[in-house]
């Protein structure tokens, strides 16, 4: 999801779209936090009008106000600062909700997955949400907040000496805009020279980490080591030659808000100011360049959070996407429930939307199906037909890359024909609703993903309503029920990120179960038992296809031969076409590729039986 | 978890950083130092000023001041953001080092992700820390120090409302910090479970389409992230509320100084300059720890990642393994600190195993495995799946280490073995193949850099890799993705063969080599085992029953017991 050099719509503004639920609230951060800057440099300036005045030795009561008005400000600003972020915080974080639930209906709405993302991307997406925040409360609310603060400053010396006021405001422009924007160029060009490191640097550590078995079985951990060091140091070099370049302009702004005070009294004291206010002028125009100081650590938060913000607006503004149901355009639960809850409790299954297709309607028809992925390609399906009336069994196979797997894809609409067409119920299955396609065609497919919750969440998944009775019956044909039963939490033992916890067996049959808990009319079962060995194998398929209701028709993919005399048909593909069709019985005993792959198969497994005692 | 501000193994672990810290603690000093001159300069200035009068010395010392701090800023930055490169260069270093050091067992256990997260970008959290917080907090020394100096010659009451408020600031600090802090950690596993679901659901998107819950599952999408949102406010509010604490005590010292002062100036009892000198003063002695406290929330990642990594990086594993590769700086390529081990064994030898037994937090893998493994015999391992037969390679490799029990080959028990030196008499073929950013034929010699290319297109063929070969636009020079994107399966299978037979390593060690191909393909992966297991000891887990057709004995292992099965051959005689 590289998206362009410039995308069409600045980032920020997609943001500050997306902002409107909350403008108001954030507009009151913005007016706190203006107010908070502005009481400190009242203090600062009052308190110094109190003693120079005091000087004068005039009577106390007319030095009453200000004591009084120095104590409330020293109060107040604390007081609206606490508030300024409170408020700040909440609407942002109200507005990372919605910006979350927007790009993840986005990318549902997505018609079919952009190629398979890398954990990576995955957790790039995470925190380029999180940049959203950052923008909000780190860059335009403390920056606004510095601009009306700068604007009112010059304002009120210009009351005092226009010329004061005149050095002032070149002052903070200086600050507040010329330092800014050399920062902003500072830090993108660093960050230009520095990314490319970093990210190798990462792969480096995935490499490390991830590949640690491999490295150290055949003795590469040493070299891997000396390049992933090598790369960290020059990392460093780096880093140390940028930062010498990047304080300068801090330092710039130091020495740039002590001149400015410094102009500030001469011209002053040119115009004849009364001495008490050179003071007030003075004390508040050191105070006032230094808010306005904080607009280059904006800036450079700024230059830090583009690259995220971009890729964000270019997800939300993706017109694929984007045209998907105004789910996420008001907060519609802003209430929630009252603290979120973990992953653990209900944070996996929503409640089920209305009823499926209708029972009758399974007649899936595959009509001269051609499928060809690239350009000039062999076709992955070259003129497929099939009939899979209701009920009927019917299993593909076939040596890999003979189009098994595209078949499953194109039954679910997840890659559309080039020619032909697939129909279920006469109906072309590109023209159901993504929602509800899956309630008729469904089951077990290469990708199947295993969430970070409890066994009985994941198996919800397959169908919300379900109750113990029918998870048990699931689980038991896919053969993990003795499992679920042994742990300690039952139904609610976690699986770890990405069902990291179990076993790769495990996970297989806890997906297998929650697509036989789906029970869709037409089951698609793509190599059901990967990972299993073959007598594990035998019994899982004969449970699912126990455990499948009559009525509904299979359609299982596989590269295993054994199991199959039940099915209806066994059709074997070989470079998208069918080359052999038949029941299993009659397949084994006609000369061919079933046949050789059987014999094969068989001798094997027979003398693995054998030695099973 | 107590965090100090200031983590002292830093020196001991990083001290090519000292040179640079020790800038910013002097320069800390002269900051310190330019505070006091440029105050009382501009006290001067306006005191002056009052009459209508310029004073031109101190207007140019104040100039001076000024211009000082602003280099001093300078050099500060630079020096903190010295410290923070060579610190965050030095930890990844050790971190990796530990990653090699520990051996691949550690890494699992300690969740790889985890650790090439933290290496990459969480150690980048740092500079905050170090440009951030660190210069802050030693001006909280040194400011307030400087400050107190001169108020004690200009105005003693005032220095002394200054002692008096002053330590109310680290006090409170700390009683809300350490609120903060709980309610912070607490906080933290809640966001990372909170934020993690986002991610767990669009990882798993995909899954979500095929039981068509995606759009339903925004909802739950948006629950979840205002669940996020409630819990985090409610941290806030403490976390918060120390800042509110700490901004009313600073400011409401400034009051309480400067309103005496102001009073004392109407009866004549202060000269004006000294009261200017006082108001300007008074507020840098807060500024500083105040700054150093507000910022130390936004450099609290950066201080749980720097403990975190000198924590795993400084690990040293229980069990003999590697616990006696000396320090955390070494790269374990050198030979050095090996010199008390025993020879290293051929894998050629007789390998036998006494009561092994393997356990791990939640299960025992392995149980009293008694088992001896002939020269050039090839074994088959099969078993239902999670039974133990991955860990008994894992034994074999030293990727797990015993429990109770113990390995010998040839004789020597394999705890006293150098695990690098032992694992060049092994080719391994791993269940999943972790195929490395890199070139496809990089990614072949894997451990020998130097192959010529004979070997490694004999290697190709060996592993019947021709044709994926050249079906690469760039053949073997080919560049894979992250983790080998860009091959199937099959193919990762493939070049995990080839590695072995570049290796031609005495010992092979297969774990289910065939597990993901089809009966086609895995009649020609099957056909290039059958060549690397030739004349060599082999031990190869196998679902696939096409393995076991070649193998001298079949051992059954189930819950964690090793059994010998008759071979077909043999029962058949």
């Amino acid at each position: 999801m590289n998206p362009g050099p410039v995308p069409a719509a600045r980032p920020e503004r997609v943001v500050l779209r997306l902002a409107r639920p909350y403008l108001g609230r954030l507009l009151g951060a913005g007016l706190l936090a203006s107010a908070t800057e502005l009481a400190g440099l009242a203090l600062m300036a009052t308190a110094t009008w109190l003693l120079m005045s005091a000087a004068g030795q005039p009577p106390l009561d007319r030095l009453t106000v200000a004591i009084v008005a120095v104590r409330a400000l020293a109060v107040s600003r604390g007081v609206l600062r606490y508030t300024e972020r409170l408020a700040g915080h909440d609407a942002v974080l109200r507005l990372v909700t919605d910006v979350r639930a927007r790009v993840f209906a986005t990318l549902a709405a997505r018609p079919t997955p952009a190629g398979q993302r890398t954990g990576d991307a995955l957790s790039r997406l995470v925190s380029d949400v999180e940049a959203v925040q950052d923008l909000l409360l780190r860059v335009l609310v403390p920056g606004a907040a510095a601009a009306l603060v700068g604007v009112l400053a010059v304002g009120g010396a210009a009351l005092i000496s226009l010329p004061s006021a005149g050095v002032l405001a070149v002052g903070l422009l200086v600050t507040g805009v010329a330092l800014p924007v050399l920062a902003t160029a500072l830090t993108r060009r660093a960050a230009d020279e520095v990314a490319p490191l970093r990210g190798a640097l990462a792969t480096d550590a995935v490499d490390l980490t991830h590949g640690a078995a491999d490295l150290a079985a055949f003795g590469a951990t040493g070299q891997a080591l000396r390049t992933a060091t090598r790369r960290a140091d020059r990392l460093a070099r780096l880093e140390r030659r940028l930062a010498a370049t990047g304080f300068a302009v801090d330092a710039a702004g130091v020495l740039v808000a002590g001149l400015t005070a410094a102009g500030v009294v001469l011209a002053a004291l040119r115009a004849d100011v009364a001495g008490v206010l050179v003071g007030v002028l003075a004390v508040g125009t050191l105070a006032a360049v230094e808010i306005t100081l904080a607009l280059v650590g904006a800036a450079r938060q700024w230059t830090q959070l583009r690259a995220g913000l971009s890729r964000v607006a270019a997800l939300l503004d993706d017109p694929t996407g984007a045209a998907g149901p105004g789910a996420a355009d008001g907060p519609a639960v802003a209430g929630g429930p009252g603290d979120g809850g973990a992953p653990g409790d209900g944070g996996l299954v929503a409640a089920d939307g209305p009823g499926g297709v209708g029972a009758a309607a399974r007649d899936v028809r595959f009509d001269g199906v051609v499928v060809r992925y690239r350009e000039g390609a062999a076709p992955a399906l070259a003129g497929f037909d099939l009939d899979l009336p209701a009920g009927r069994r019917i299993a593909v196979v076939g040596p890999s890359g003979a189009g098994k797997s595209t078949l499953a894809a194109v039954l679910t609409g997840a890659v559309r024909p080039d020619t032909g067409r697939v129909t279920l119920a006469g109906r072309d299955v590109s023209a159901y609703p993504p929602e509800e396609l899956p309630r008729a065609i469904g089951g077990l497919f290469a990708e199947a993903y295993v969430f970070h919750a409890s066994v009985r969440e994941n198996l919800l998944l397959g169908r919300p309503d379900a109750d113990e009775a029918e998870l048990a019956a699931a689980t038991r044909a896919a053969g993990l029920l003795d499992w679920v039963t042994d742990q300690p939490d039952g139904w609610d033992t976690m699986v770890g990120e990405e069902g990291g916890q179990l076993s790769g067996g495990q996970r297989q049959r806890l997906a297998l179960a929650r697509a036989l808990l789906a029970a869709p009319g037409v089951l698609v079962l793509d190599e059901p038992t990967e990972g299993l060995d073959p007598v594990a194998a035998d019994a899982v398929l004969a449970g699912v296809l126990a455990a499948t209701p009559a009525g509904h028709s299979v359609l299982l993919i596989s590269h295993r031969l054994s199991g199959l005399s039940g099915m209806d048909e066994v059709v074997v593909l070989d470079a998208g076409r069918i080359i052999q069709r038949g029941r299993h019985a009659d397949l084994v005993t006609t000369a061919g590729w079933y046949r050789d792959q059987w014999v094969l198969q068989e001798a094997a497994e027979r003398g693995y039986l054998t030695l099973t005692p | 978890m107590n965090r100090r501000p200031f983590d002292p193994r830093l020196l001991r672990r990083v001290p090519a950083a000292r040179r640079d810290l020790a800038v910013l603690a002097a320069l800390g000093g002269l900051t310190a130092l330019l505070v006091v001159a440029q105050a009382t300069a501009l006290a001067t200035v306006l005191a002056t000023a009052i009459d209508g009068r310029l004073d031109t010395t101190a207007l140019a010392g104040f100039v001076a001041a000024v211009g000082g701090r602003a280099l001093v800023t300078w050099g500060q930055g630079t020096a903190a953001a010295r410290a923070a490169a060579t610190v965050k260069a030095t930890l990844r270093a050790d971190l990796l080092a530990a990653v090699g050091r520990h051996g691949p067992g550690w890494v699992a256990g300690q969740r790889a992700g985890q650790l090439a997260t933290l290496t990459g970008r969480g150690l980048d959290a740092l500079d905050a820390y170090f440009t951030g917080y660190l210069p802050q907090l030693v001006l909280s020394v040194t400011v307030p120090a400087a400050v107190l100096a001169r108020l004690v010659f200009a105005d003693w009451s005032s220095a002394l409302i200054i002692v008096l408020t002053i330590p109310l600031i680290p006090v409170f600090g700390a009683l809300l910090g350490w609120q903060a802090q709980a309610a912070t950690e607490r906080q933290w596993r809640r966001l990372s479970m909170l934020g993690g679901h986002f991610l767990d659901m669009v990882a798993g998107l995909p899954t979500l389409r095929a039981f068509g819950r995606a759009r339903t599952q925004t909802e739950v999408v948006r629950r979840m992230a205002d669940g996020h949102r409630v819990a985090t406010m409610k941290t806030l509010r403490i976390a918060f509320l120390s800042a509110l604490v700490l901004e009313l005590v600073a400011t409401l010292s400034v009051a309480l100084v400067a309103v005496p002062v102001g009073i004392r100036l109407l009866d004549g009892g202060i000269t004006l300059a000294t009261a200017l000198l006082v108001l300007l003063l008074t507020p840098e002695a807060y500024l500083p720890l105040r700054a150093a406290g507000s910022r130390f929330h936004a450099s609290m990642e950066g201080l749980t990642a720097l403990d975190e990594a000198l924590t795993v990086s400084a690990v040293t594993t229980g069990p003999a393994g590697a616990a006696a590769r000396g320090p955390a700086a070494g790269v374990p390529a050198g030979p050095a600190g090996v010199g008390a081990r025993v020879g290293t064994p051929s894998g050629a030898g007789e390998i036998v195993f006494t009561d092994v037994t393997v356990a791990y937090e939640r299960t025992t893998a392995l149980r009293d495995v008694t088992l001896t493994i002939r020269p050039g015999e090839r074994i088959a391992v099969v078993g239902p799946s999670g039974a133990g037969k991955s860990t008994l390679l894992g034994l074999l490799l030293g990727f797990v280490t015993p429990t109770a029990g113990r390995i010998t080959v040839a004789g020597v028990d394999l705890a006293d073995v150098d695990p690098d030196d032992w694992r060049r008499q092994i080719a391994w073929v791993p269940q999943r193949a972790h195929l490395f950013a890199a070139t496809l034929a990089d990614n072949i010699r894997l451990g020998t850099p130097d192959t010529p290319d004979a070997t490694l297109a004999r290697a190709v063929t060996d592993a019947a890799l021709d044709d994926v070969v050249t079906a690469l636009p760039d053949g073997l020079g080919t560049l894979l993705g992250e983790r080998g994107h860009g091959l199937s399966s099959g193919q990762r299978q493939r070049v995990a063969l080839a590695r072995a037979f570049l290796r031609d390593a005495p010992l092979v060690l297969l774990d289910e080599p065939t597990a993901r191909l089809d009966t086609a393909s895995e009649t020609i992966v099957l056909a290039a085992t059958r060549r690397l297991v030739a004349g060599r000891t082999a031990l190869l887990v196998a679902h696939r029953p096409a393995l076991l057709a070649d193998a001298d004995r079949v051992l059954h292992v189930a819950a964690g017991r090793v059994t010998e099965l008759t071979p077909a051959a043999e029962a058949g005689r």
